[in-house]
């Protein structure tokens, strides 16, 4: 049996849940002033996950093409999909939701452009 | 001399949906003027997501969000100019604009939507002793030169203030291989969010130093140190509990300020407690035919409160110069709208209750944290309307609906308070 404190990000009160936690299980929470505290709680602790978005290289031009993971990934392989993106080179023209990366890090998520290179009309 | 009907300034989310909604209400002369070289702005360098759960109920990040109303203004064949810096505004709604395509130009519009935007506080309003070194930014201004244009501004970094920008750039940073040291706070609690404070610091153990500052700034040519120490309850630093931290660069997350210079000039009356023009339930200045909406009138910390705001401000000024400003609606006595206890900033500040359409939005700050309270409407001193939250806080604008109805019933009414109770 082990215990750890998370903060519930739910809403603005940031309660500070106490966990316990039995074989890898979340088998009580406390602290929680509603009911989003536990379901956090336990997706927090038993596999903690989060969307990534950072910058990858476009071919011929200096200017970065922001993306994002189209799922959450599990937070201890963030770096690990940063670093996969960051060797990536994107071809234009690219449009909002095109598949930069497949499959990043074995997760079986894809990362995808959040912003347009190459196509735009310009004004 | 170029006539337009509506004349937008700042092509931001603000200006994106006052040109969609003065489209929609009727008007087809609108034109948008941006100094930058894209529609967009400041969403455009926000890459993280958190944008767009109440507009679209889906999280999406700045840029997408941008797009979908770039996306549609350009499907209903809306007009923007962009790289167009606008110089001037006058109270008879004349505006002076600069661009490399066109030189001077000069446009005299029926009405004119400000959404201008804000911009962020720098160091000189701190005060910090030392040197003038490189490598001190705003944190919005690294937040541009990383994510727009690609330039890390260092590679060890100490953040100055917790708001959600400095909490943002921490993991922008640290994701793009530079070591985070600490956020330096001087109030005992954070003004970011706390998903921001989880995810951005927690996620990646760096530490929040409340009530600590930087004191002291080393480095001549370049930036190469900061002293952070602990401050008292008058937020005086303590002796004894200085920290050197190495490092090359300093972001300041310290507060934003709209952008009112061309407001001002024009005529517009500026709220001292918002830094933003004084408006009218339609979103109208001082000025008559010149409306505000964005940052540029309030600092906004949600998107679609900016988005839902604009759309009525681009409709009120449709309204206005298609001539029905304010003519068939009998003149009526106008309702001063005043902070309560625990309330900053509520917008907006006169109210003629007879022109409110359905509902009056109240939008405000609360000036402290509380904790189970309720913010309470009053009419010359009379409870009207009464909501609970579980807790308020000054990181977090509140927007409260007024029922036409319950205006009606008070007709006659002068003044409306909004204050919390606990
Ligand atoms: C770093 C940061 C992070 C944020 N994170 C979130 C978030 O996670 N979720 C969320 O919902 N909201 C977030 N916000 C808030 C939200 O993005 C803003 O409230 C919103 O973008 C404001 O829109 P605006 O159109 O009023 O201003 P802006 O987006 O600033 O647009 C103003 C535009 O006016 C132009 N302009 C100014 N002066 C002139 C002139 N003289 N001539 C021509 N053009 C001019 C500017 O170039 C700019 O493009 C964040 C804001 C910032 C700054």
């Amino acid at each position: 049996m082990s215990e750890r404190t998370v903060t519930c990000i739910g809403c603005p009160m940031g309660c500070r849940l106490r966990v316990t936690l039995e074989g890898g299980q979340v088998s009580a929470v406390d602290g929680a002033a509603c009911g989003r505290g536990a379901a956090y709680a336990r997706q927090e602790c038993v596999c903690p996950t989060r969307q990534v978005t950072t910058l990858a290289r476009v071919r011929g031009r200096r200017e970065p093409l922001s993306v994002k993971t189209a799922q959450p990934v599990p937070k201890a392989l963030i770096f690990a999909c940063v670093e996969e993106i960051h060797r990536a080179c994107v071809v234009p023209p690219v449009r909002i939701g095109d598949v930069v990366v497949k499959n990043v890090c074995g997760t079986g998520v894809d990362v995808v452009a959040t912003m347009e290179a190459g196509v735009g009309v310009r004004i | 001399m170029t006539d337009v009907d509506i004349l937008i300034i700042g092509g931001g989310p603000a200006g994106l949906a006052a040109a969609i909604a003065a489209h929609e209400a009727g008007c087809r002369n609108v034109l948008l003027l941006e100094r930058e070289p894209a529609l967009g702005g400041i969403l455009r360098q926000c890459i993280h997501a958190g944008f767009g759960m109440h507009v679209f109920k889906e999280d999406l990040t700045g840029p997408e969000y941008a797009q979908r109303f770039v996306r549609r203004f350009h499907e209903l064949g809306l007009s923007a100019q962009c790289d167009t810096m606008v110089l001037s505004v006058t109270p008879d709604r004349e505006v002076t604009a600069v661009s490399p395509a066109f030189g001077l130009q000069h446009f005299r519009a029926k009405a004119i939507v400000l959404a201008m935007g804000c911009r962020e506080r720098t160091r000189g309003a701190l005060q910090v002793p030392g040197w003038r070194p490189a490598g001190i930014y705003p944190a919005g201004q690294a937040q541009r030169f990383v994510n727009l244009d690609g330039w890390m501004p260092g590679r060890r970094v100490v953040i100055l203030g917790s708001g959600d920008i400095g909490l943002i750039m921490a993991r922008r940073m640290t994701l793009e291989g530079a070591k985070v040291l600490a956020c330096v706070e001087l109030m005992p609690f954070s003004s970011g969010l706390t998903r921001n404070v989880v995810q951005c610091l927690d996620d990646y153990g760096i530490p929040l130093l409340l009530s600590h500052t930087v004191t002291e700034i080393h480095g001549r040519e370049r930036l190469e140190a900061v002293t952070v120490a602990q401050v008292d309850a008058q937020r005086k630093p303590l002796p004894g509990t200085d920290q050197r931290f190495e490092c090359d660069t300093l972001l300041l997350s310290v507060g934003l300020i709209p952008e009112n210079e061309l407001s001002r000039a024009a005529g517009v009356r500026v709220s001292e407690v918002t830094c933003g023009p004084l408006v009218d339930e339609a979103l109208q200045t001082s000025v008559p035919g010149i409306f505000a909406c964005g940052n540029v009138l309030h600092v906004h910390d949600l998107v679609d409160h900016v988005t839902i705001e604009s759309t009525e401000a681009g409709r009120q000024a449709a309204k206005y110069a298609q001539g029905q400003g304010e003519a068939g609606i009998p003149a009526c006595q106008m309702l001063q709208i005043r902070d309560g206890a625990g309330v900053r900033g509520l917008v907006p500040q006169t109210v003629c209750a007879g022109r409110v359409a359905d509902v009056l939005p109240l939008m405000f700050r609360p000036a402290a944290v509380f904790k189970d309270a309720a913010a309470v409407v009053r009419l010359d001193g009379e409870e009207v309307l009464r909501k609970r939250f579980r807790i308020l806080t000054p990181g977090e604008m509140v927007r409260l609906v007024v029922p036409k109805e319950v205006l009606e019933r008070h007709a006659g009414a002068g003044e409306l308070t909004v204050g919390v109770e606990v």
